[in-house]
């Protein structure tokens, strides 16, 4: 493969487009609505109309409104033709498409008309969105290389590989101020560059697609949609930290994203975009998956790298830290599927570009996954800075039937719950975290009146306490003795004194535990304590066991069963 | 477990290999060992193909893993059952899984849960004792868009209440009842 068969496939692909594409979403959320069966009945119509020589139809990735999928959108190219555009050759968006209704659909492009449902292509929700990451997301089918390299996929990789050396790669990830989509947000391009230093022969590069956080779908959503765009990032990392064998530990709860991956790795082979001399360069990468098996604690990079070695996924104390010593105590560069898939337009487009987007400290878009108690769940992109208030009234349409919005989780178990009246803040690494919460992974569910904070806080305390990988005291018997105060405050069981001994034991385990699934759990616990502390008082109860009886336990028959016992 | 897998019975590994030699899973499983190399770095891997060929991982399916992985025993049924995914019980021939992911909980996954556990007199993660139906949950199935969302026998079927789900496990479950 040279440049000049990537620029043949392309211009292939772009030449054989047909006058109209019929764009189906085949990610998992309309899948399963039966979008495959509206695929295949609108197959079948465009061939009972005999436009096959006119129309394609597509299946795509994620087309962003999952709450009214399956989706359908009509896109042509002709000047003039039977149904109304945008100035980006879009066409109406179909909404809850049933395979009954693909006659009809077919039958708009001769001018007929359907009764079928439309989406507003110019709501807020689409337009104030700014792809990066999901750029292809819906427009590309992520099972034929050939439709993402007519997108200019892998063009970034041949420019890195022929034209710029590894130092000049970590620089420009530097200098585009990208940081970690994962969670944390550690700047990329110093990781890079710290693996990049160490003098090994043997480097890994693991791409993290344990999305455990309940209520996040980014990472499934870009596999599933445009796999090839993480594949090419990878490669390029490879490159410039000299690595030549990477991972894609992904969860088994996606099985759509796993045979997506490896479609898109078999080709990319077949194309000799992996494997070995790609471009007719030196260099050597290959990409292996690893399954996951259904540990939150995986997601921590010292228990995904225990995992992939094929060990129970318990963490380890850092440093030393995985890009001195990581997989197999080689270095190893470990990113998110998102960040990886910021790698190639950061290339394309240059570091500049991407680096004015966004805020001061927080550059780029970041995906989220919109859910919960609002009008228009789905999936957004937006530049880092947007007003919380703008994503979730604006874009999100606000709560349903009238409800009042409560509070929006951002960051899952490890985060907290921004209150209504935050509404205003900008999301950003560092507003979040001045809230208590975290930007996570991009998870964002939003809460009407009717959730009770301290069953939110219980709920993701149960969570962290079953998936505690039980190897320090500190997680493995606090989130137990935590879960056990919420529950007891629940039943209107606790005093004062108990709400006062949570609230220690959250100082406790978040100083203490050994990673970071023990240090951010009490997070929810101490977020909603901030700012609807009232929530709890009201369930205590007055303190009238506080004085202890003569064999030093309080006379409370509550305290048995609230507290389990230890582990 | 341990115990039975070491001590309780004399020669176990030979009647083990035995056993697999008869059966034809064992011989997919043992080509699957190959491909990997006989790494024992692969060892998830395998459990993963050793759950999809025989449904759930008994003692002697862990024992086989160990043999030929070289690994101990010990090992192998750690990382068994240090991950969710894999299940050293026989699941029922139907499965209800109710989502407990955040957006799934808020939207009321607890109630739809509730309401089956009463209605099959199980609790979640166990199995009917006629063996029809296992009621299961999930941590996140990446559906919450479709919240609350409840998958039956593999099938994720959005936005479920209490009273659609009773209707789709009803003919799975109550037989005698």
């Amino acid at each position: 493969m040279v440049i000049d068969d990537l620029i043949e496939i392309a211009e292939k692909e772009r030449a054989a487009r047909k006058k109209f594409v019929v764009r189906c979403c085949l990610a998992a959320g309309c899948m399963s609505s039966d979008s495959k069966g509206v695929k295949e009945a609108l197959e079948k119509a465009v061939k009972e109309a005999g436009l096959e020589d006119q129309v394609e139809v597509r299946g795509v990735g994620c087309m962003k409104l999952c709450c009214q999928g399956p989706l359908v959108q009509v896109d042509t190219n002709e000047p003039g033709a039977t149904v109304q555009v945008s100035a980006g050759g879009q066409g109406p968006l179909y909404l809850k498409v049933v395979p009954e209704d693909a006659a009809s659909l077919v039958g708009t492009l001769k001018g007929g008309q359907t009764k079928v449902q439309r989406g507003d292509p110019k709501h807020p929700f689409f337009t104030e969105q700014l792809s990066i990451v999901l750029a292809n997301s819906g427009l590309v089918d992520p099972e034929r290389i050939e439709s993402y390299i007519a997108a200019e996929g892998y063009q970034a990789l041949h420019d890195v590989l022929r034209e710029m050396t590894p130092k000049e790669v970590v620089d420009a990830m530097i200098k585009s101020g990208l940081r970690g989509r994962g969670g944390a947000g550690y700047p990329t391009g110093l990781k890079w560059a710290t693996v990049a230093k160490t003098a090994s022969p043997q480097k890994y590069v693991i791409c993290n697609a344990d999305e455990g956080d309940p209520g996040a779908f980014m990472d499934r959503s870009v596999l599933e949609s445009d796999p090839h765009s993480v594949l090419e990032g990878m490669a390029i990392a490879a490159y410039a930290v000299g690595a030549n064998q990477g991972f894609i530990y992904v969860r088994a709860e996606y099985p759509l994203a796993i045979s997506r991956l490896q479609t898109a790795i078999k080709q990319a082979k077949q194309q000799g975009l992996l494997g070995s001399g790609i471009f007719e360069s030196p260099f050597n990468f290959n990409i292996d998956l690893r399954i996951g098996a259904g540990a939150f604690v995986c997601g921590e990079e010292t228990a995904l790298m225990a995992s992939v070695e094929g060990k129970r996924g318990a963490p380890r104390p850092r440093p030393p830290f995985p890009a001195e010593s990581g997989l197999w105590t080689c270095p190893t560069l470990i990113n998110n599927v998102e960040t990886f898939a910021n790698v190639a337009p950061i290339i394309r487009k240059g570091a500049d570009w991407f680096a004015r987007i966004g805020t001061e400290k927080s550059k780029g878009t970041k995906v989220f996954a919109l859910a919960g108690k609002i009008t228009n769940t789905g999936l957004i992109e937006v530049p880092m800075g947007t007003a919380l208030r703008k994503i979730v009234e604006t874009m999100g349409g606000g709560a349903p039937d009238g409800g009042k919005i409560k509070a929006v989780q951002t960051g899952g178990p490890s985060g907290g719950c921004i209150p209504a009246d935050a509404l205003d803040t900008p999301v950003d690494y560092e507003s979040l975290t001045k809230l208590g919460s975290i930007m996570g992974s991009g998870g964002m569910i939003v809460m009407d009146d009717s959730t009770q904070m301290v069953d939110v806080a219980r709920f993701f305390m149960e969570f962290c306490m079953d998936e505690s990988c039980g190897k320090c005291v500190p997680c493995r018997a606090g989130t137990v003795q935590m879960h056990g105060l919420l529950t007891k405050i629940l039943g209107r069981k606790a005093s004062a004194r108990d709400l006062q001994k949570l609230e220690d034991l959250c100082e406790m385990v978040k100083s203490t535990s050994l990673c970071g699934l023990g240090q951010t759990a009490p997070n929810p616990v101490l977020s909603t304590l901030r700012f609807f502390r009232k929530e709890y008082t009201d369930l205590l109860t007055a303190d009238i066991f506080a004085a202890p009886t003569s064999n030093g336990k309080s006379r409370g028959g509550a305290e048995e069963d609230a507290f389990a016992p230890m582990i | 477990m341990i115990a039975t897998l070491s001590s309780k019975k004399k020669n176990r590994l030979p009647q083990v290999l035995e056993h697999a030699s008869g059966d034809k899973r064992f011989k997919i499983l043992e080509a699957h060992i190959k491909k990997h190399q006989f790494k024992q770095d692969a060892l998830i891997e395998v459990l993963h193909k050793a759950q999809e060929l025989f449904g759930y991982l008994e003692d002697d399916l862990l024992l086989f893993i160990a043999y030929r992985l070289k690994l101990p025993a010990s090992r192998v049924y750690g990382v068994a059952t240090f991950y969710h995914f894999f299940t050293l019980k026989p699941k029922g021939r139907h499965t209800c899984v109710v989502c407990m992911g955040t957006a799934c909980y808020v939207k009321g996954a607890d109630k739809v849960l509730a309401a089956v556990e009463d209605k099959a007199r199980i609790k979640a993660g166990e199995t009917t004792p006629d063996g029809e139906l296992s009621l299961l949950t999930a941590r996140c199935i990446g559906a919450c868009g479709l919240a609350p969302a409840v998958v039956y026998d593999g099938r994720v079927t959005p936005r479920q209440t209490p009273e659609q789900a009773l209707e789709k496990v009803k003919g799975w479950i109550g037989h005698g009842n």
